[in-house]
């Protein structure tokens, strides 16, 4: 038999709808104890706040040596089962054992102080991070040189660029040495090159003997990183099994285009002469389903308190998640939509290809009358653009090298 | 093969893997702190005292000279003001002196109070990514207020030499009463420590509470004021303040004058005890899901 690095029994957690406010007045718990001073505390548990399960009844067995990659949407539950393992908050029922020391990366550069120069905060964010002063001592050399810091080793770092904080707060967390590693999304951050750093760093520690729990939404990199494959739906375990399989549970069950009913958002810039009543983003076909490469129909619903309301321009905005802005979409560019609209209707663009690699974008929309802003929503939905054979070649790029897909044909000339 | 810096992450784990096994559940509500558990935590309590300590003289422009300016900035006001209608239990002593004495325990007590109860919100990106003993980020802030204790110390016994007080034997009891100060500081750093993670207004009132707190403790005024107006009893409730036990035995010590203030340092002592095991117990029951209220 292999030995287990870890193994999770009926794992659960709850959060009270209530608990993830930003906090609580004391005056308000005080008056509602003052209140309600005889009235006994009950037991059942569901009886009281509205809750939600975030995992529900979560059960699996790692081997030692294993990479497993878990998949889920957004909300699942994996981050807060990656957070339970390293211990960042408790379960509400269930177990979780651990064979061997934890190292959880759902984060680099913890504890980080910008007063505090580069060798300074090694020393304490490796501590936080739970190696020992002779671990660090030993590794430092090796630490400060991955990170290519040594001229500034004494120097605060508020004066780093980002890409030396990035650097120095990687190679730490790096130099780590447990023998079960957890891993969250961390990676999507930095330069597409600092990417690809770490995830060969990644692949290097899978193929390493250790233990590796992977959190990510970089398809392809977990396919290259990872054996095994957990899917995780609405905090319960629906597929466990190679990385293949996991991989596709989780593309057919994509929602890829993630919209909030915008009528009731409140978060809304502008002077509300015209209101953003609805948005519908659909790929070829009517689908909901986003590939690279698939021309876009955005349906907007809009309503107005004007009778007439004259000159309306409407704009989208694309930004990847860095807040880069890809694209725009504008009806005052095309010079289309002039003159005066309906106090209520739809809008209908239609785009060309979306020349985008598989990955997610986000969508901002506003709309302007007469020049001014009427009605403005940041992060009206994110799309998640599937990869999509491209090139029809079976191969194409990666996030990580490049945003745009650009249509190319190669041929040589015999000379 | 090549030998780059990125091995060390890439070779296999070095330690015996067949440690004992973490296990992950809801804690029972009764459960008290691990020691073993944080006796292996304590070089990055270490680490965190340093890191306070650094980063704190490293944004002031006079550094080790506030902690001097501070008590005796308010000795000043206070002799000026008040050294006229008080007359300290034992006239031997100027009241300067005297309230220098009772000044430096408490701005130590003072400051452990405030940092520690912002330690947890404070450090907030760390708790929710790392697990620690929780425990270890108020006793870190308190533990950091030490050396600045320390100075204000050297600088109470410049007085006391300047002044021609001499203390006599008792002063190596000291100690047990700023260790009193330190129980009672971590005991109350605890309970608003975790107060504050849930209910913000904490940090708010705590200014208040101190400048109240620091006049219900005998700093400007002897605790014998209290006992000849309001008799035993008014001691015995005095006593509850675990700062007045701790400030009245701290003066008997290091001026070495007066009779040993027994009832008032038991009942203190007692207190902070209590406060402590509260505190700790109620700590301990915040921290189970902590990450998940910040």
């Amino acid at each position: 038999m292999t030995d287990l690095a870890l193994r999770v029994e009926q794992l659960s957690k709850r959060y009270e709808l209530g608990t993830r406010e930003p906090y609580y007045a004391l005056r308000d718990s005080i008056t509602r104890w003052v209140r309600k001073p005889f009235q006994k505390q009950t037991t059942n548990i569901n009886a009281q706040n509205p809750h939600v399960w975030a995992l529900k009844d979560l059960s699996f067995d790692i081997p030692v040596g294993e990479a497993v990659g878990i998949l889920g949407h957004n909300g699942a539950g994996k981050s807060t089962l990656l957070k339970i393992l390293s211990r960042v908050t408790e379960p509400t029922s269930g177990k979780a054992t651990l064979f061997g020391r934890v190292g959880s990366l759902l984060e680099v550069g913890t504890g980080f102080h910008p007063e505090l120069t580069g060798r300074e905060n090694i020393f304490i964010n490796g501590s936080i991070l739970g190696m020992s002063q002779t671990e660090i001592r030993a590794r430092f050399d090796e630490i400060v040189a991955f990170a290519e810091i040594e001229r500034f080793l004494d120097t605060p770092v508020k004066r780093y660029s980002s890409g030396m904080y990035m650097r120095l707060a990687f190679s730490v967390a790096a130099h780590l040495q447990p023998e079960i590693l957890l891993v969250d999304e961390l990676l999507a951050v930095g330069d597409a090159a600092f990417q690809k750093k770490c995830l060969n760093r990644m692949g290097d520690v899978s193929r390493s003997g250790r233990t590796v729990l992977f959190v990510s939404h970089q398809m392809t990199a977990m396919k290259n990183l990872c054996e095994r494959g957990l899917y995780i739906e609405q905090g319960e375990l629906a597929y466990e099994g190679t990385i293949d399989e996991a991989i596709n549970r989780y593309l057919d069950s994509s929602q890829p285009i993630q919209q909030i009913n915008i009528s009731e958002r409140e978060d809304r810039r502008g002077s509300g002469i015209v209101r953003f009543e609805e948005l519908k983003i659909t790929g070829p076909n009517g689908s909901e389903r986003i590939a690279a490469g698939d021309e876009l129909t955005f349906t907007f619903r809009y309503s107005s308190r004007d009778e007439h309301p004259r000159r309306l321009r409407f704009l989208v905005g694309i930004y990847d998640p860095l807040d880069t802005s890809l694209f725009r979409l504008d009806s005052d560019k095309t010079a289309e939509l002039d003159g005066t609209l309906p106090p209520s209707g739809t809008i209908t663009c239609r785009t060309g290809k979306l020349n985008l690699t598989a990955g997610s974008c986000y969508i901002n929309i506003a709309v302007l009358a007469e020049g001014q802003i009427a009605d403005h929503l940041s992060h009206a939905a994110e799309i998640d653009i599937q990869p999509a054979d491209f090139y029809q070649s079976g191969r194409c790029f990666e996030r990580a090298e490049t945003l745009f897909l650009l249509e190319q044909k190669w041929s040589h000339d015999a000379h | 093969m090549t030998t780059t810096p990125e091995q060390s992450w890439t070779s296999p784990p070095t330690e015996t893997p067949n440690r004992q096994p973490i296990e992950i559940g809801p804690s029972s509500r009764w459960s008290l702190v691990d020691w073993q558990e944080l006796w292996r935590f304590r070089e990055l309590l270490g680490m965190l005292v340093v890191r306070d300590l650094k980063v704190r003289y490293k944004q002031t422009v006079l550094g080790l000279l506030w902690t001097i300016i501070q008590p005796v900035a308010l000795m000043t006001v206070f002799t000026l003001f008040l050294g006229r209608y008080i007359q300290p239990a034992d006239s031997q002593i100027p009241y300067a002196v005297f309230v220098l004495t009772g000044l430096v325990l408490w701005q130590f007590f003072a400051r452990a109070l405030t940092e520690a109860s912002t330690s947890l919100v404070v450090n907030e990106r760390v708790v929710t990514k790392v697990y620690f003993p929780r425990v270890l980020a108020p006793t870190a802030v308190i533990l950091a207020g030490l050396p600045d204790f320390l100075i204000a110390c050297l600088i109470l016994l410049l007085f006391l030499i300047g002044f021609g007080v001499w203390p006599g034997l008792a002063i190596l009891s000291a100690p047990l009463f700023v260790l009193q100060t330190f129980v009672a500081a971590l005991g109350v750093g605890l309970w608003l420590s975790a107060l504050d993670v849930n209910y913000r207004d904490v940090r708010y009132t705590l200014s208040f509470l101190t400048q109240l707190w620091m006049f219900a403790s005998p700093i400007v005024y002897p605790a014998q004021v209290v006992a000849e107006k309001w008799g035993v009893a008014g001691t015995l409730l005095y006593g509850l303040n675990p700062m007045s036990g701790a400030i009245e035995g701290f003066r008997w010590a290091v001026c070495g004058t007066g009779s040993f203030p027994i009832t008032l340092v038991i009942i203190s002592a007692i207190v902070s005890a209590l406060l402590f095991i509260t505190g700790l117990y109620y700590f301990q029951q915040m921290q189970r899901t902590l990450a998940d209220h910040l």
